[in-house]
């Protein structure tokens, strides 16, 4: 059960990519939130989540994602999401995440987009 | 106990949720489910488990789950002993409410039926899910 969950960041020009790695619940959540703090705090203002090695997730863990895209959207910046497993599609679409962040296949696409 | 039954049931305890989801695979794989309703199982189940974890109070911190093997359907019933919750009250928009009215959202969204029943003596949700859709 020790889903331990992680998240690390490359930058790309003016762009961060977060990789998550496991299951995205309140803890991953707040992990998210304190990554993405420090990068705002460096004045970064685009962000790709790249969820490919992420296989679950949960409606907590979805709506910490949802404030996060608020306070990127707050700072006047963009967040996108890439690689998602069809199931988590389909989760960000029920919970009408896709209405305030665009979903891309691979990060090649979030990036030129 | 019909031969067609698997129980289980696990503590209120972090990520426990994911043991339900292991046995959830199982059983859907068995049933010759295809792997992407597999998944959409194991998230409504997550969002389930997590609302008795959250929210039922329960004083045995348990949750009890059963899955139903019934010919093309699997039910999965999620049951706890807590205070039970207001269903309506759930979906509407309240702050403290907001994010269990999404779970409730989810569920619905990923399985083909869910009823929900909630007493003053705990909650028990009652999942389906058809092996092939009526569209398919």
């Amino acid at each position: 059960m020790a889903d331990v969950f992680k998240v690390t960041t490359r930058m790309e020009g003016k762009y961060a990519i977060l990789y998550t790695e496991g299951y995205i619940n309140n803890l991953a959540g707040d992990k998210i939130v304190e990554e993405f703090n420090q990068l705002v705090a460096k004045d970064v203002k685009h962000y790709v989540l790249n969820l490919q090695k992420t296989q679950l997730v949960n409606s907590i863990g979805i709506s910490i994602l949802i404030e996060v895209i608020e306070k990127v959207q707050e700072i006047g910046g963009t967040l996108a999401f890439c690689h998602l497993t069809p199931i988590i599609a389909k989760t960000f679409k029920i919970m009408g995440l896709t209405q305030y962040s665009k979903v891309y296949d691979t990060e090649e696409d979030a990036l030129k987009n | 106990m019909d031969s067609n039954e698997v129980f289980l049931q696990i503590p209120m305890l972090p990520n426990m949720e994911l043991a339900a989801t292991e046995t959830a695979h199982r059983v859907a794989e068995f049933m010759q489910f295809d792997p992407d309703k597999i998944d959409e199982i194991k998230i409504a189940m997550i969002e389930g488990i997590i609302n008795a974890f959250e929210h039922s109070q329960s004083k045995d911190k348990t949750v009890y789950i059963k899955f139903l093997m019934r010919g093309d359907e699997l039910e999965v019933t999620i049951q706890d002993f807590g205070h039970g919750f207001d269903l309506d009250s759930a979906k509407k928009e309240p702050e403290q409410l907001r994010k269990r009215g999404h779970g409730l959202n989810l569920m619905e969204g990923l399985m083909d039926r869910v009823d929900i029943y909630a007493t003053p003596n705990g909650t028990k949700v009652i999942m389906v899910k058809r092996r092939h859709s009526s569209d398919e």
